[in-house]
């Protein structure tokens, strides 16, 4: 790049292209506007809105049981976890313990709805870096566990099977048999993802080294969830600060130093491999009992400010409730995963070259409706 | 020397990644999970959960169990529901009583929440698993639930 911008006969100069908003490659409506020269990058602006929908705002608007089916559609791919700690937060402003068997059942489909969002996220991964097969056979396995969500909750995304207090109805009799089959299936498509893409040289080549994270760059950015630990991070909310049934099984957080594209890639096929094995400690022991306790209809929190996190399939969600007393919120505000982990995308992308731009967004794994809200 | 080891391990992790897809190639109509729909419509089956939309069952005689108490219509998160209701005369007691004249559903409103399902006291709307629901004018997506000339069934109370 030194020989183009120095060479006196042929001078180039810095230009500006819009990405997006409707981009392939951005995964959403989002603008990039990339100053860039020749083909390196020398500036990257994320411009966010373009699906804003005020969100927060509608939260204090309706009751806290009403609240909870807004998150589906921020995170649509973790739509239950962040139903999960919206209804965290509400259980622990009341005081109320949920049944055992309320928290197994959140775990186990927590972690499904991670290895879903992780599948998706593969193969749109494989295809931003030009391999198209990927792309279905992600979809392939993830089908089989949007099945196993619509036989319990009645929806394949917005599932909105929590409610403060447990859960809207009864897990389906054929869960748990379909849960197992799908174990014995994955574990025999997982290492195909490996065959197929991870120890492919044009893949490696295309994503070792390229949008280096630092940790201490991971940290000022609030980077969180599978960026944050490719860093070297240790930043699993699920490790740390256990919520549900995550503090009765054992798994590893996934962890990477390298930092670069591959390494955040390595994380979350590493993170599939202990989901299914959370899911694996649970699902032979879901203990009998109710699935929900008898909260008032309408829900008053006592006054006061109430915090809970979470962990999603992109990292660290948290709800932060202010309430007055009243039947509805004074201000709810989300800590999304994807707002901080976009905000260092003009940070690493800076210097490489537009085609590692889509490999480095493509590891950010961002869902653009969790950013906008 | 390693350009010739680059090129050796680049067709040789080619050829390893195409061993999975040539594996799928010819088994290809073994596992295959695509549906051929709508060629498949008759045999379509959704899950019994499916939120599809919401319906007010009736039974032979014309009767629902709605019995107009809005705690659907308060519990909708975006006044999808709209129920219409008037003080009649009950012809079993002689007294009179709230009764629904419409109950307003707005399925391109609804968010397919199951609020209101959850809400209902006696249990009088349900889901349908009913997917197909492209219309040519949004007017058509408004539906009342009720049937023309329905009642309540005798013996339901809140
Ligand atoms: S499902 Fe939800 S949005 Fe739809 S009518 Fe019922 S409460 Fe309203
Ligand atoms: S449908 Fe159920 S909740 Fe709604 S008005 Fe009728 S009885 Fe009440």
């Amino acid at each position: 790049m030194e020989t183009t911008t120095n060479n006196s006969n042929f001078k180039s100069e810095e230009y500006f292209i819009n990405m997006g908003p409707q981009h392939p490659a951005t995964h959403g409506v989002l603008r990039l506007l990339l100053t860039i020269d020749g083909e390196i990058i020398k500036k990257v602006e994320p411009d966010l809105g373009y699906i804003h929908r005020s969100i927060e705002k509608m939260c204090e608007r309706d009751s806290y049981q009403q609240i909870v089916h807004l998150t589906d559609r921020m995170d649509y791919l973790s739509s239950h976890i962040n139903n999960e700690a919206v209804c965290l937060t509400v259980e622990n402003a009341l005081q109320i313990e949920v049944p055992d068997r309320v928290k197994v059942i959140r775990t186990i489909i927590g972690e499904l709805t991670r290895i879903a969002s992780h599948c998706l996220w593969w193969g749109v991964m494989g295809m931003d870096v030009g391999a198209l097969t990927t792309y279905f056979y992600g979809f392939r396995d993830r089908e089989m566990i949007n099945d196993i969500f619509e036989e319990t909750c009645g929806a394949r995304l917005t599932m909105n099977y929590n409610i403060p207090g447990g859960l809207m109805f009864d897990i389906h009799p054929n869960f748990v048999k379909r849960v197992k089959d799908f174990i014995a299936h994955f574990k025999t498509k997982l290492p195909e993802y490996d065959t197929l893409l991870t120890g492919n040289v044009i893949f490696q080549k295309r994503t070792k080294g390229v949008g280096i994270l630092t940790k201490e760059d991971a940290i000022s950015f609030g980077a969180s969830g599978p960026v944050g630990r490719a860093s070297g991070y240790s930043c699993d909310v699920r490790k740390h600060h256990p919520y549900s049934a995550l503090d009765r099984v054992t798994f590893n957080e996934a962890l990477k130093t390298e930092g670069d594209t591959f390494a955040r890639y390595q994380v979350r096929i590493q993170e599939m491999w202990e989901s299914l094995s959370i899911i694996e400690q649970l699902i032979d022991n879901i203990p009998e009992g109710d699935y929900k306790v008898a909260t008032n209809a309408v829900i008053k929190l006592p006054k006061g400010e109430y915090y809970q996190k979470v962990e999603t399939a992109r990292g660290e969600l948290g709800v932060y409730i202010i309430s007055t007393g009243t039947k509805n919120p004074y201000r709810v505000k989300f800590r999304s995963p994807g707002f901080s982990n976009l905000s260092l995308l003009s940070h690493i992308a800076v210097g490489g070259k537009i085609g590692d731009l889509v490999a480095t967004m493509a590891t950010l794994d961002i869902v653009v409706p969790d950013i906008d809200r | 020397m390693s350009y010739f080891s680059d090129i050796y391990k680049g067709i040789k992790t080619l050829l390893t990644g195409m061993s999975v897809t040539g594996k799928y190639f010819l088994n290809s109509r073994k596992g295959a999970i695509t549906q051929q729909y709508p060629d498949n419509r008759d045999s379509l089956k959704m899950f019994d959960r499916f939120r599809g939309e919401v319906v007010m069952p009736h039974d032979e005689n014309n009767e629902h169990r709605c019995t107009g108490c809005q705690k659907c219509e308060l519990a909708c998160p975006n006044g999808s529901i709209e129920i219409i209701w008037d003080r009649k005369v009950d012809p079993e007691t002689g007294k009179k009583k709230k009764m629904i004249e419409k109950h307003i559903y707005h399925l391109g409103m609804c968010t397919m929440c199951g609020l209101c399902i959850e809400a209902c006291p006696t249990d009088a709307i349900k889901w349908a698993q009913n997917f197909e629901n492209s219309v040519y004018d949004r007017s058509y997506l408004t539906r009342v639930l009720n049937k023309p000339g329905s009642r309540l069934k005798p013996g339901v109370e809140e």
